[in-house]
């Protein structure tokens, strides 16, 4: 019983770091149509930085807050000077671009910070265990889950009952009529990509103490990243959502129970839900996007 | 998906294309064994490469789990030659086989999907694959791989000597070279060009979009289980790293160096891409660094790649 409890609560805490991935992933794919074979890079960088920050500072929160920001500016410039060409040609050039960024990124961090699995220590204030239904719950995972849930309400609030969310949707559904319609789109894609990159970075530092910091976690953690998408529907915040909490328990509950084929397992119910509805759980099919 | 102004190859031969030959002939006999060891990887690694530009560059379809068969092939002839004690030459057959039965299964699926879609699929296809081979370890000793598989003799000489091995390896790619440019130069290439071009226009004509992508899918799968089979003998060793993502990865960047949509021009990237690694390598740290630079630099400029440049340069005509 108690391991069951356990395992649910590190299945929330992967599914949480999964969904600030995906949504980012799965916004930037609806947007610009692009699949993002970088986005991982932004999780590691954040993570990379937020070692830096703790360096310089000794302190978690600061780092929490800094380390995006280089994040972020790095995304910037890379969707503006070197997506932002592409958009006219076709949809996989981008993506065979993002792949070359993420080769960048390996081999630049490699060079800063070195090849070695580096830590983040949970800050003072959480490093600490609550019992629970009978289990014994790190503080951190909790305040983790429970930021992440944060985060998730507030996406909801500002894509679903904002103008600027209104605005997101629009670009989903139909770029060339939002752009008809008078939408700034570039400022809206370069926006989008920058939240996702922000929302990456931020995974990356609080994945810190859990996952640990080292160059290679950013394949590690895209290509779960990419089956969540693929489950909820591409293009579909909720979908990235439910996706996240399905592959966050699904993963964690595999490694335990059926080691052997958990991940076989997970792919398949990728493919399938490729094949049976083509648009994931809650995306459109891809012929009406 | 590319923009290459090239549409279809007639299946000429250029005059250059025998110089080049004749100086890949003479190669082993001035360079040290090492070096033609060297050059007989990129040839196997060519014919993969040349398989993924048959998808990529003529029909449209960008896989991004081409290594799935590469491996399949691979994996075929190892476990075969060292688990069962076959002949490598069976295990190649069957591995080559294997390739040819799991494209026609993953790509009956596959071909269904367009773009992204695909993309994803292909991609989940080989990671299911790459999964298996780390997890099934009483079968594929999981990430260690297997090796230990000695280099067969072909017609009476040992493969094991590195200029017989290089012939062999050169022979394969000429020969494989040659089908992949007689089948688009076939009325069965142009429809696949006609695919790249206008899927739509294509099934409106009363061609059989689907079954056209499949046979291109198998096609390719196949030719890529004859790389993998070769690289398997070359070897003697396999690990899950030939079916990863990661692979597939590097095969697309091949594709994308060399020049979508010319067979050669991939071929010549398999080449540029690994001799530079090689010596990149061994020169400093930063080759993920220069791959990711003119992988980009690509790309954006030179979409032609490699062989677009050779064309531009040299002011041959583009589209033979």
């Amino acid at each position: 019983m108690d391991l069951i409890v356990t395992q649910a609560l590190n299945g929330f805490v992967y599914g949480a770091l999964l969904f600030l991935l995906a949504s980012g992933l799965t916004l930037t794919f609806g947007l610009m149509g692009v699949v993002n074979l970088a986005h991982g890079s932004f999780f590691m960088l954040g993570s990379f930085f937020a070692v830096t920050a703790i360096k310089l500072t000794g302190n978690f929160w600061l780092a929490l807050l800094l380390a995006p920001i280089p994040v972020v500016i790095f995304a910037v410039l890379m969707e503006r000077f070197f997506l932002r060409p592409l958009y006219a040609r076709d949809k996989l050039d981008p993506v065979l671009l993002t792949f070359g960024f993420s080769f960048i990124v390996t081999d630049l961090t490699e060079w800063a910070w070195g090849k070695e699995v580096l830590s983040i220590e949970e800050p003072r204030l959480l490093d600490d265990s609550i019992e629970l239904l009978g289990g014994l719950f790190p503080l951190y995972r909790l305040a983790l889950v429970g930021f992440v849930l944060l985060i998730a309400l507030c996406m909801w609030f500002i894509i679903d009952r904002t103008r600027t969310g209104a605005m997101v949707r629009a670009g989903v559904d139909d770029a060339a009529t939002a752009v008809g319609i008078g939408l700034n789109v570039p400022l809206l894609l370069t926006s989008n990509f920058a939240c996702g990159a922000a929302l990456a970075a931020l995974a990356g530092v609080i994945a810190g103490p859990i996952l640990g910091v080292y160059s290679g976690v950013d394949v590690e953690i895209l290509i779960p990243a990419f089956i969540v998408i693929v489950i909820g529907g591409m293009g579909s915040l909720k979908g990235a959502f439910v996706g996240s909490l399905l592959i966050g328990e699904a993963d964690t509950f595999g490694k335990t129970y059926l080691p052997d084929s958990a991940m076989f397992l997970i792919y398949l119910a990728m493919i399938i839900i490729l094949l049976a509805r083509p648009g994931g759980l809650f995306g459109q099919p891809p012929s009406e996007r | 998906m590319m923009e290459s102004p090239r549409v279809v190859a007639d299946g000429r031969v250029d005059r250059w294309e025998y110089v080049a030959l004749a100086c890949l002939v003479v190669w082993p006999f001035l360079a040290s064994h090492y070096a033609s060891g060297l050059v007989s990887e990129t040839f196997i690694f060519a014919i993969v490469v040349m398989s993924l530009d048959l998808l990529m560059g003529y029909s449209g379809l960008v896989s991004f789990g081409h290594a799935a068969f590469f491996g399949l092939g691979a994996y075929a002839t190892v476990l075969l030659g060292v688990k069962f004690g076959l002949s490598p030459w069976i295990g190649a057959l069957a591995g080559i086989a294997l390739s040819a039965v799991a494209s026609g299964l993953i790509g009956y699926f596959c071909v269904r999907m367009s773009g992204v879609a695909f993309f994803m699929l292909t991609l989940a296809f080989s990671q299911l694959l790459y999964s298996g081979a780390i997890k099934w370890r009483w079968l594929t000793a999981g990430s260690d791989g297997i090796g230990g598989m000695q280099r067969p003799d072909v017609l009476g000489v040992s493969l094991a000597h590195p200029v017989v091995m290089y012939f062999f390896a050169l022979t394969s790619m000429v020969v494989c070279l040659y089908l992949l440019r007689r089948i688009i130069a076939s009325q069965f290439g142009h429809a696949l060009v006609g695919l790249r071009e206008n899927e739509t226009r294509m099934r409106s004509m009363g061609y059989r979009t689907l079954l056209l992508k499949l046979v291109a899918f198998v096609i390719a799968g196949t030719f890529a289980g004859v790389s993998g089979a070769l690289y398997a003998i070359y070897t003697g060793f396999v690990s899950p790293d030939a079916l990863s993502w990661g692979m597939s990865g590097m095969f697309l960047l091949m594709v994308v160096l060399g020049g979508a949509g010319s067979f050669l021009g991939p071929a010549i990237g398999a080449a540029v891409f690994l001799l530079m690694k090689h010596f990149v390598s061994s020169q400093t740290d930063h080759w993920l660094l220069i791959v990711g630079v003119i992988f980009v630099a690509c790309v954006m400029f030179f979409r032609g790649g490699i062989y677009g440049l050779i064309d531009r340069i040299g002011g041959r005509r583009a589209t033979p």
